[in-house]
């Protein structure tokens, strides 16, 4: 783990001594997030988004843990409940509104953070069991922010809660019996609440398990960086602290500034009204929509329409898992061995059309499923297989890619054009004292 | 660490090109001291202000202080009687003591007592017949006997407590057994001559 010229860990205090000698914990932290981890000096802003989803991850299981001091888990006070929170409870508002705006925002950072993944290659070899042990944590959070949707009883809560478990009633034979299982009963009630609150409670602490091995297997080849060249020497790396404890505690502020005006002037702006009313089993809500960080998958499912040797809903159920699913096999349908798209110009376009592409399918994800938007969803829809499964394969087999820089550092110095311009072009850098160097 | 290829030493990486004091000290280091300080300083403040609010939750909400205080209407209850009520979630004695209890309660030496109070000290004036009381032993918060009619009221006639054999005076003075204090009174006011409001 780490790079052979790593800073090591020295304590000089005696009790650190001490301590180093029978629990060496200050040792660990040093190493994974101190001056013991030697980080590529060139990361850029959007390599803070790791960070700045632990912070979230920890956001939610504070406020999440005081939530459950005051929630009541029954259908017939759950809502009550949330109410009084809202209005008895003292900071109650403020609580609450910093756990559903913390889930918004945690799915921000880390759709960005593999949008980040995407465009620089950071889940290609070595790197690719970070990326599996990504979406596993993506797929958790899921899990988990569905759930938590379900607990204040809302209509949007009951009717949310009978269209997903309805999902899996499109499973042919076992469907219906599944669901049934899901849901402990024939519709949501209060088995189904309270189990989902015993997983919403316990998923997040799986979550933070998983991390540690995202962490873990990141750690072992070291961060990706922009160029996507690997680190060669000591000259490319600067040590985690302080360059990127700096660098994250910067970005951290303008994240908590972001969420604090969420936070006190929008703190609705993200949910849905209807969730204010409680939850009525006789009587659904004109127009059922998810939170809007499941809209582009929400459009997916309701992208198909029509019968084709399986039902259409059934279609629409496998589409969804798919599109997910699909990622895991992503490091071996992109078999270029350029990782950045800096240098894979086809490859880049194609990234922002498939960035264009998922905002897409969020965009219709939360509209009515009605025409023009149902066309639309279901071109978004071809096109967000396609990349994946025709255009990726090939692209990395004919694309032709920029020359990469000869490492960090020169890259670093030079600026990224000059370095992977062909040597001895007249965009060569000439200036004094650094054109020696290059050159020695 | 390792240098930047090209540069001196000695140099700020970041700010090559910049003024130097001196006494060889870069003029940036005392600025990026003062940045630190005061982002640090920063955090403190604000994980303070987070903190606060996750503490304060756990205060009583506004609906338990909203049933902080209670109006009972004691017209019912007839000389030797007592009424047990519910105040904050908590026993109350409310006794229209007669005027034997009142007499014996008044004849004991204060003196003697382990906690030295007057009838009339632990009730309202000109109402010297109510007598209000928490109904929470002192010692570790049973709830006494001698509210309901034959119930085991203590060898001084007030109230007494099953749990470890406190024994409380008509006055619900502690006289006997290990409770260390005399019941607690509550705050509370006469509305009319028939309704108490506790709280």
């Amino acid at each position: 783990m780490s790079f052979p010229w790593a800073e090591v860990y020295k304590p000089k205090n005696p009790l650190m001594v001490w301590m180093d000698e029978r629990l060496p914990m200050p040792r660990l932290v040093y190493n994974a997030i101190g001056a013991g981890y030697p980080v590529p000096r060139n990361l850029n802003y959007f390599w803070n988004f790791g960070v700045l989803a632990g912070v979230s991850l920890v956001i939610q299981i504070v406020t999440g843990i005081v939530l459950a001091m005051h929630y009541s888990t029954d259908g017939n006070t759950a809502f009550q409940s949330v109410e009084h929170i809202m209005r008895d409870v003292n900071s109650g508002w403020l609580i609450r509104y910093a756990h559903a705006n913390g889930a918004s925002f945690f799915f921000i950072v880390v759709y960005i953070h593999i949008f980040r993944g995407l465009y620089y290659g950071s889940y290609k070899a070595p790197r690719e069991m970070v990326w599996l042990l990504g979406l596993v944590i993506f797929l958790l959070m899921m899990a988990t922010a569905f759930m938590g949707y379900v607990l204040p009883w809302g209509q949007m809560s009951y009717w949310g809660t009978q269209v997903i478990t309805g999902l899996f009633g499109a499973i042919p034979l076992v469907g219906e019996t599944l669901q049934t299982w899901l849901l402990g009963g024939f519709a949501p009630d209060n088995a189904a609440l309270n189990r989902f609150f015993s997983l919403h409670y316990l998923l997040p602490f799986v979550i933070a398990g998983v991390i540690i091995l995202h962490i873990w297997a990141l750690h072992i080849p070291g961060s990706n960086n922009p160029t996507g060249v690997s680190v060669k020497g000591p000259q490319d790396t600067v040590p985690f602290h302080p360059y990127y404890t700096a660098k994250d505690g910067f970005g951290l502020g303008i994240f908590l500034i972001l969420f604090s005006i969420m936070l006190f002037f929008l703190p609705n702006y993200l949910g849905h009204a209807d969730n204010y009313i409680p939850a009525n089993p006789l009587a659904t809500p004109a127009e059922i929509v998810p939170e809007w960080y499941f809209w582009p998958f929400y459009a997916i499912l309701r992208a198909f329409t029509v019968d084709f040797i399986l039902p259409a809903k059934l279609w629409g159920v496998l589409a969804m898992f798919f599109s997910i699913l699909l990622l895991f096999f992503l490091p071996w349908l992109d078999k270029s061995p350029v990782r950045s798209a800096n240098y894979r110009p086809t490859y880049a376009k194609f990234f922002w059309i498939l960035v264009a592409d998922v905002l897409i399918l969020g965009w219709v994800g939360g509209l009515p499923a009605e025409e023009p938007y149902l066309m639309i969803a279901q071109t978004a829809t071809i096109y967000y297989f396609a990349h994946f499964l025709i255009i990726l394969p090939i692209l990395s087999k004919i694309e032709r890619t920029r020359p990469l820089p000869h490492s960090i550092s020169r890259s670093v110095l030079h600026g990224e054009a000059a370095e992977s311009a062909p040597p001895g072009t007249a965009t060569r850098p000439n200036a004094p004292g650094l054109g020696q160097t290059a050159s020695a | 660490m390792a240098t930047l290829e090209g540069i001196e030493p000695g140099r700020d990486q970041g700010h090559g090109a910049r003024e130097i004091h001196v006494d060889g000290a870069p003029a940036d280091g005392r600025r990026r001291d003062f940045i630190n300080v005061a982002a640090v300083s920063f955090l403190g403040v604000g994980t303070a202000a987070v903190t606060l609010p996750l503490i304060s939750q756990m205060n009583p909400s506004a609906d338990v202080l909203a049933l902080a205080s209670i109006e009972v209407d004691i017209s019912g209850i007839l000389p030797g009687q007592a009424v047990k009520s519910s105040w904050r979630k908590q026993p109350i004695f409310i006794r229209n003591l007669t005027p034997a209890e009142i007499k014996s309660a008044n004849a004991v030496a204060i003196g003697s007592l382990r906690e030295p109070q007057t009838l009339a000290e632990r009730t309202k004036e000109g109402k010297a017949n109510w007598l209000i009381t928490m109904g929470i032993c002192t010692h570790l918060g049973c709830i006494p006997l001698g509210t309901a009619d034959g119930e085991n009221r203590g060898d001084f006639g007030g109230y007494f407590c099953p749990c470890h054999g406190s024994h409380y005076d008509t006055a619900g003075r502690i006289r006997k057994g290990p409770a260390p204090k005399n019941l607690e009174v509550p705050e509370y006011v006469f509305k009319t001559d028939t309704i108490v409001q506790i709280g």
